[in-house]
């Protein structure tokens, strides 16, 4: 074997084979993914120091209004769902892309599982759900932005000198303080950043699945991995993104 | 993943996808009854601490089913649960600072 020989001539490392019983790709996977946790956490983190260090509302839900004097509270906020304008369906429209995510996350556990059998068509077909499940989330955040930033009819909060503030920007914000505005686009921006290129790889796997790459006999595979493995390894950055999603959703939406 | 199946040509072993949906199931239950105490109770430290209980027991159904962090080896999981746990120490910190700041403004 080749990868004996490196060992004995010392370019291997001479502490025994896979510590971690995880290829060298799918343990810079999880490296990676932490790093990226790091970059959310501190985005959410700034969240929570922004909003405890606004005043919050403390009257009644009946009563809230739209304030830079106290921080929003988000079910008023968000409460718009596409095709029903004007009723007040709070967090509804959220849900909905909670679920798509989750069960985008679903298909893609199915698809690294098909892999493990090495079946390509399931591969390809459960790839397909995935890629289609994540381009509807991003259209759906699509026009949740657009919601936010056009604003409510009516306008919000009222700024320094007494006009009325119509939707959100980064410097301006009628649901409330400036941050909320800010943070919503940061964060939010962020995840949909990560899932736009989520998608991208999942594009270019379900590519390489439906020309056989994974299937070719003489394809080289590291250590430890199965042929199918760029299909898990892609599946872990998904799921992370799911995951990624859970957070935002509560500390963002719920909260 | 440490078993490696070789399916001999035409031969395509059959999808074991029980524990797989009986994840997506439970995930979508704790969805649910976060949407419900978010109508139902009104905003405390209380219901805070249930969200983020809720929350931390999805991720770790993520992680560990989805990801396959629990089949894998006992440092792996460490090796990214541990560092995470400070994450949570600075939130806390940064939240209390939060009200620190607001208090300062008073």
């Amino acid at each position: 074997m080749a990868t004996a020989t490196n060992s004995e001539q010392g370019i291997d490392w001479g502490g025994g084979n896979l510590p971690l019983r995880a290829s060298w790709g799918k343990l810079m996977m999880w490296f990676f993914l932490l790093s990226d946790a790091f970059s959310f956490s501190a985005l959410l983190i700034s969240y929570g120091l922004s909003r405890y260090s606004h005043k919050a509302f403390d009257g009644k839900i009946s009563e809230f209004t739209f304030s830079q004097a106290h921080w929003p509270i988000p079910e008023k906020v968000f409460e718009a769902v596409p095709f029903l304008h004007g009723i007040s369906l709070p967090l509804v429209f959220v849900g909905i892309m909670t679920f798509i995510l989750i069960l985008s996350s679903v298909t893609m556990v199915l698809a690294v599982e098909a892999g493990h059998r090495g079946d390509r068509r399931d591969v390809e077909k459960w790839m397909l759900w995935t890629i289609l499940g994540g381009i509807t989330f991003l259209g759906c955040q699509a026009w949740e932005w657009t919601h936010f930033i056009h604003g409510t009819e009516g306008g919000g909060a009222t700024d320094f000198y007494g006009n009325v503030i119509y939707g959100a920007n980064l410097i301006q914000n009628q649901y409330g303080p400036v941050p909320f505005a800010d943070l919503f686009f940061f964060i939010t921006g962020f995840h949909g950043m990560h899932v736009t290129s989520g998608v991208i790889l999942n594009i270019i796997i379900f590519y390489n699945t439906s020309i056989g790459i994974y299937d070719r006999p003489n394809r080289k595979i590291d250590e430890g991995a199965s042929r199918y493995e760029m299909v898990e390894k892609v599946g872990l950055y998904w799921h992370f993104v799911d995951l990624v999603w859970v957070f935002v959703f509560t500390f963002f939406y719920l909260v | 993943m440490a078993e490696i199946q070789h399916t001999q040509e035409g031969e395509i072993a059959k999808p074991n996808t029980a524990i797989i949906w009986r994840t997506f199931w439970i995930l979508s239950a704790l969805t649910a009854l976060e949407f419900i105490i978010a109508f139902t109770i009104p905003n405390s430290t209380f219901r805070v601490g249930v969200f983020i209980i809720l929350t931390i027991a999805k991720a770790a159904y993520i992680v560990g089913e989805f990801m396959h962090l629990r089949h894998e080896v006992k440092f792996l999981i460490w090796a990214i649960v541990l560092p995470m746990t400070f994450v949570g120490w600075l939130l806390l910190a940064m939240i209390l600072e939060g009200g620190s700041i607001f208090m300062m403004g008073q």
